[in-house]
């Protein structure tokens, strides 16, 4: 054998090892997932998902301690978050939220030690928001965090600051000159699984509303107003956040999406409601509990920008298509399961929005767990009554809807109480009872989350 | 006897290097004084140069290095000037086409500008370079098969970075410079208007592109298992036909009832190499100027199957309102 065949039979392996460096080692499980044949499945390593077994483990949990006895409030000073829980109570959430949050650190953290109702730590501050944010998330946000809710630990595994955050990304020293600003991406970063895409798809979609979807309905082209014109670069940005998702969950496209046609919905697997659920969650927390905290903050906690150090779908899942596997960590802090509903928020919730009295259309609205017409709702109901009257051939089919604020069972019963409520007073009016039509909606929940006046109606539609 | 079965040329008969026929009047002298090259010889020919530079290969080198640079530097400038990272993330880099908002007027040099002025430099580069292979070719009296095939290549790269970014209004849509850049963009393109994969012509470019690979290994191989009986002289096969020449259409024809001859085969790997991004241009310049989504056309057009549902209906849950 000549010397450059024995050279290039050791060079050769080399090369091929240097290249494969980047490469996870096989086997891999698969998991089907969707029908056979359309690449519906689910890849996973397992001796990466061994890795995390750690990261995913809940700590052991407190002992159970009984919900009666004094009130925290009775006993202690400065609780305004969690006065309603008794001392009992009270003393072991603080027990479990420095394991889960501050461990090193202990109690001072957050507090004075020396006067613990003392407000002078931002940490206090700020752990205190953070409880009525869980409280916010397990109560309203069922759609996406289900049954099994969220506690202090689902992001913070132990640590003071969550390990997976964002913030807005610095500058680059070009910036302002008439170097090319390469619009945000081309830069292998790890926000978006060291692609070049777009490094900072939170800004847009979990903190503005920008628009996500890019598809349109059509097939062929439309100009005018019908026409879908959305860029590619649109498409960039959305492609940005779905590898964020992906990388977050350690899931793969298919996960979510029916890759043939990742628009389309009634081919998607069902966690893609989730999901879609989730980006609005990290959103709406983001703007409510988030950033009014930047101030509270001392600087070295702010990011490159002087912003504050904000949720991703990373925060809570940290690589795992659930939290923490879905462990059932909440159900033991009964204190995070729904945020106290302050007296202050009542009237808000009690303004009503005008009944809509149209030839075709009537719509009345309730107030919260009511399913009684008042004050200006009956005089849309009147209203109606003299438009059955006037025209003897119209028929009414009547939908009752309520807020998807509390117990699903309940709020049905209390749509159809809504609507059973306007067709006997339309009859009670002397309307023949085969004009009235009851037509339960497939969908009596008429708003995503938590209480909006307009979603607690009826509706009449008028033929 | 020399084997020609290794992965490599293993003889190489070396002579005095030669400068090749002489040149009609008006060419430029040939630059650069020939020399053998023993591992590249392993490969192919030995001898390194002389090389025709010519005008029009001086232009487009020109126009070319220019390009080059400038996306260069952007790049640089992109990674606040350091050497290390323009090496580290150079796959990562690109110069960006404009904004949407910008549609096809000239933007500010930051915003694109750079992106369109290295496009026309490039193109010109391009354009130079074709007609330098078109005037070599002729210069040897040979055909001109070679620039038309180059075109082909230089008509996708229009589509793509010219023609589909103009009707559809607006620069933003080309393809930015760079590596994994430009492979985003095709991710992200086919994304936007519902799967490549559901464009006929995409289909009927992979058909030429995979079409081409099988076409090169079928004939690769015949030619290197008949070369024991001289079957790599292909020239002198397809005029005074041999044993070699036998052998390999037999071998076809026992196999799969039919062969192309030693000359055909030339034809049709040139139409398949061709065909990919000529018929590959046709489906770009199609998506989105005609139509916005390929998935819902192929429906509409009974082109793809359903598949049984498996998962539990999802209503959209943007219909229940909330932002989309």
């Amino acid at each position: 054998m000549s010397r450059f065949a024995k050279v290039s039979r050791l060079f050769v392996p080399a090369l091929a090892a240097a290249l494969m460096v980047g490469c996870e080692r096989p086997p891999v499980d698969t998991v089907q997932t969707g029908f056979r044949g359309t690449g519906m499945e689910q890849v996973y390593n397992p001796r990466i998902l061994a890795t995390q077994v750690d990261l995913n483990t809940p700590p052991a949990p407190q002992p159970p301690v009984p919900a009666d006895g004094p009130r925290a409030s009775e006993v202690y000073k400065n609780v305004p978050v969690l006065g309603h829980v008794s001392v009992a109570e009270f003393t072991r959430h603080m027990v479990a939220i420095t394991e889960w949050v501050s461990p090193k650190e202990g109690c001072a953290y957050c507090h004075n030690l020396e006067n613990l109702a003392d407000d002078s730590k931002y940490a206090k501050i700020v752990a205190r928001r953070m409880i009525q944010m869980t409280q916010h998330l397990n109560g309203d946000w069922k759609r996406h965090v289900g049954e099994t809710g969220v506690t202090c630990y689902t992001c913070h595994r132990g640590n003071p600051v969550p390990a997976q955050v964002w913030f807005a990304p610095p500058g680059r020293k070009s910036d302002g000159g008439s170097m090319a600003d390469f619009s945000g991406q081309n830069l292998a970063a790890p926000s978006v699984g060291l692609s070049s895409l777009p490094y900072d798809p939170f800004t847009p979609y979990l903190l503005e509303a920008k628009p996500i979807r890019v598809n349109g309905n059509e097939a062929l082209r439309f100009t005018g107003a019908a026409a879908n014109r959305n860029s590619t670069k649109q498409a960039e940005h959305t492609y940005a956040l779905m590898m964020h998702m992906s990388t977050s969950l350690g899931v793969n496209c298919t996960y979510c999406h029916n890759t043939r046609a990742f628009q389309s919905w009634e081919e998607a697997p069902p966690q893609r409601v989730t999901a879609w659920h989730g980006i609005r969650m990290a959103r709406d927390l983001n703007n409510e509990y988030i950033e009014p905290l930047t101030k509270v903050f001392p600087d070295y906690r702010l990011g490159p920008t002087g912003d504050v150090a904000k949720i991703n779908c990373g925060t809570c899942h940290q690589g795992a298509y659930k939290p923490l596997w879905g462990a059932q960590m909440a159900k033991g802090h009964p204190e995070l399961l729904a945020l106290r509903k302050t007296a202050a928020a009542a009237p808000a919730a009690a303004m009503l929005p005008p009944p809509v009295s149209e030839a075709m259309l009537a719509v009345l609205y309730f107030r919260v767990a009511s399913p009684l017409l008042e004050g200006e709702q009956a005089r849309g109901l009147t209203l109606l009554i003299a438009t059955m009257n006037a025209t003897p051939t119209l028929t009414a089919t009547i939908s009752g809807y309520h807020s998807a604020s509390g117990e699903l069972a309940m709020n049905q019963e209390l749509a159809k109480n809504r609507a059973t409520g306007v067709r006997d007073a339309l009859l009670a009016a002397g309307i023949a009872p085969n004009r009235i039509v009851l037509d339960k909606p497939l969908q009596t929940e008429a708003n995503l989350v938590g209480e909006d006046p307009a979603a607690r109606r009826v509706e009449v539609r008028i033929k | 006897m020399a084997e020609y079965q290794n992965l490599f040329t293993a003889v190489q008969p070396t002579g005095p290097v030669h400068m090749g026929i002489p040149l009609p009047k008006g060419d430029w002298k040939r630059t650069g004084t020939p020399w053998l090259f023993h591992l590249l010889g392993r490969l192919g020919n030995a001898q390194i140069g002389p090389v025709y530079l010519g005008g029009l290969g001086v232009a487009s080198l020109v126009f070319g290095t220019l390009a080059f640079n400038i996306i260069g530097f952007n790049m640089l400038a992109a990674v606040d000037w350091s050497p290390l990272q323009l090496v580290r993330q150079l796959f990562w880099l690109a110069l960006e086409p404009p904004p949407p908002s910008y549609g096809l007027s000239f933007p500010p040099l930051a915003e694109g500008g750079w992106w369109l002025i290295v496009g026309f430099l490039l193109t010109t580069s391009l354009f130079l370079w074709w007609a330098r292979t078109y005037r070599r070719a002729r210069q040897l009296g040979m055909g001109t098969h070679v620039a038309w095939a180059f075109a082909a290549a230089i008509w996708l790269y229009l589509v793509c970075g010219f023609f589909r970014p103009i009707m559809m209004g607006s620069w933003s849509e080309a393809v930015p410079f760079g590596i994994f850049p430009h492979l985003d963009w095709v991710s992200a393109l086919s994304l936007r208007h519902g799967n490549l994969f559901y464009n006929p012509f995409h289909a009927l470019s992979i058909v030429f592109l995979y079409g081409s690979v099988l076409l090169f290994a079928m004939h690769g191989a015949t030619i290197l298992a008949v070369s024991r009986y001289g079957g790599d002289r292909e020239i002198e096969q397809i005029v005074d036909r041999g044993t070699a020449s036998e052998r390999a259409a037999l071998f076809w024809r026992w196999t799969m009832g039919f062969n192309a001859s030693m000359e055909s085969i030339h034809r049709w790997a040139w139409w398949f190499a061709v065909l990919c991004p000529l018929v590959g241009g046709i489906g770009i310049l199609l998506t989105g100027p005609v139509v916005d989504n390929w998935y819902l056309w192929s429906m509409k057009h009974h082109v793809v199957p359903s598949y049984p549902a498996v998962f539990p209906l999802s209503v959209d849950p943007a219909l229940l309102g909330g932002k989309p």
